[in-house]
């Protein structure tokens, strides 16, 4: 492996190869189709022979985000991957990692459901992600990859923004873009941090006791609620701090758009291709991306609102992402859903056929 | 530049590999690539695909409904992607599996007997080159070098001897398109 070298992978190989490349202690993760090549890609780099790095097949789903909750106490970069029905079981451990403000990576390669479902490509996790699947008031900074440069990419930003804000970061891609093959330029490899170095960057870490320092303790158990709505208001505050900093966001052919289409993940790109169509027609669409699913690029949305005669919000759902995009408005304009579900990704025709509806609806 | 192709056959017949070489080999020639298969419970016997776009500009969609050239390997295969074909595009089919043989008019049909040609070859296995040499002879998108390289890069080194006899395979497979 050298640095700069471009390669033609998957976007899950392309998170493993990044994982071990950032620097990543330990990788806590159980099989589940759509995303299974990121433990497999781990386990043939065998990275514990070079960096170090732990790679471990857990029993389960709930053990091996226990096993994070664990890891990212003592400071470590670590991180768990599995696909929906696989992060609905790691819910309740996510929700004590956001609570014990730990940084950690969870990716979620989604795929349809509800229920076990099918093993095709799906976006029905967007709730579950951006409004917080396990219990209590908690937010997750939630990543939506495009392309298999990102789901590389991705990893580096991810554990950045969870070490600078001590919070758990999702990314939450889908199987087009864990199972197709890109160009991906491989971040550079760097060694992981030493003990010194974690104990100076987390102070809050647990990695034993020194003499005369008082212990460190990582529990999410508050029985005083006095002290229980501090926490909660400490919480607040930094997700205030995230959605002030954070938001990211990418646009297409927006400057003179009369049309908006917002979409996340692989559908912005089939959605892409649908909006270079309809340019060609002299139709004037446009395409916001949030890259961040939360904090929601909400001002984006707004300024656009005030520009475009409509907005279509295509998901691998049946509307969920709308439902955020609407808070966002500042003027009222009309915001309608395409969507497909249970595995089936929609063409760029589709999107083309669901655009012109929304344009002829309110043109006529 | 943008050629966006479908191959679509039996799983086990190599498509996806044969897609991932073809991708290789665009990335050796410096193109952007995009390769999505068909995944999930596929099986020997069951059908698989892979669309694979080679373009020398970023590419949008790695979804699509039509393509530009189309290989396809089976009945089944060519039921469901011969009407998906752009007008002015490219069938190439084998006409070995394939016995309701196609009707579209608007593209350019290019049976090829690749099976007959793979037995000649004494190595079905590379059954998949065969194809992939009619493929490039017909849409000249990467050079029989480019494809060489690219199979160097995909095949595990235990498995270099072959290079040869995938590379016989290839150029036996571009002598097959009748003009």
């Amino acid at each position: 492996m050298q640095n700069e070298e471009i390669c033609l992978m998957k976007g899950n190989e392309a998170i493993a190869h990044a994982a071990v490349r950032y620097g990543v202690d330990g990788y806590f993760g159980y099989p589940i189709t759509p995303q299974s090549e990121i433990l497999e890609t781990l386990e043939a780099l065998m990275p514990w022979q070079t960096t170090g790095m732990v790679v471990l097949q857990a029993e389960s789903e709930v053990a091996a985000i226990n096993m994070v909750y664990g890891g990212a106490s003592t400071g470590k970069a670590v991180m768990t991957s599995s696909s929906s029905p696989g992060v609905s079981l790691k819910q309740e451990g996510i929700s004590y990692i956001a609570a014990g403000e730990l940084p950690a990576l969870i990716i979620n390669c989604m795929r349809g459901g509800p229920g076990l479902g099918t093993i095709q490509p799906s976006q029905a996790d967007y709730f579950q992600a951006v409004k917080g699947g396990g219990h209590g008031d908690y937010r997750l900074i939630v990543l939506a990859p495009a392309s298999v440069q990102e789901m590389a990419d991705f990893v580096g930003l991810g554990f950045d923004l969870a070490f600078k804000y001590r919070n758990p970061v999702m990314m939450l891609a889908d199987g087009v873009v864990g199972q197709m093959m890109e160009k991906v330029v491989l971040p550079p490899a760097r060694p992981r941090r030493t003990d010194a170095e974690i104990a100076e960057q987390c102070p809050w870490a647990v990695t034993g006791r020194r003499k005369g320092e008082a212990p460190h303790v990582m529990t999410t158990l508050e029985l005083d609620p006095q002290k229980m709505e501090l926490n909660n208001l400490r919480l607040q505050q930094t997700y205030r701090r995230i959605a002030e900093n954070e938001v990211r966001f990418e646009e297409f052919m927006t400057d003179d758009a009369e049309w908006l289409v917002v979409a996340f993940g692989c559908v912005a790109r089939i959605c892409q291709k649908a909006i270079e169509e309809a340019r060609a027609n002299g139709v004037k669409v446009g395409l916001l991306r949030p890259i961040t699913l939360w904090p929601f690029p909400e001002k984006e949305i707004a300024r656009l609102s005030r520009q475009v005669k409509g907005i279509l919000v295509v998901e691998l759902n049946a509307g969920q992402m709308i439902e955020d995009v609407r808070l966002s408005l500042d003027e009222r304009v009309p915001v309608r859903h395409f969507g497909r579900t249970g595995g089936i990704v929609m063409d760029p025709d589709e999107v083309s056929v669901a655009l012109t509806s929304l344009i002829n609806e309110i043109n006529l | 530049m943008k050629e966006e192709i479908i191959i679509a056959g039996f799983g086990g017949q190599g498509v996806l590999s044969m897609g991932k070489i073809l991708a290789y080999a665009g990335l050796m020639d410096n193109l952007e690539v995009t390769w999505m298969p068909s995944y999930g419970p596929e099986q020997r016997g069951g059908t698989a695909n892979v669309t694979v776009i080679l373009s020398d500009a970023p590419i949008s969609s790695p979804v699509l409904r039509t393509y530009d050239t189309a290989v396809l390997l089976n009945q089944q295969s060519l039921d469901k992607f011969e009407s998906r074909i752009k007008p002015g595009g490219t069938l190439i089919y084998d006409t070995y599996s394939i016995h309701h043989r196609p009707t579209r008019t608007d593209i350019t049909l290019v049976p090829v007997d690749a099976m007959e040609a793979t037995f000649e070859l004494g190595n079905s296995k590379a059954y998949n080159m065969v194809l992939l040499g009619a493929l490039i002879k017909v849409r000249p998108l990467v050079g029989v070098e480019a494809v060489m390289r690219g199979l160097k890069k995909t095949l595990p080194e235990r498995h270099h001897h072959l290079l040869p006899l995938n590379k016989e395979a290839i150029l036996k497979g571009m002598t097959l398109p009748k003009e």
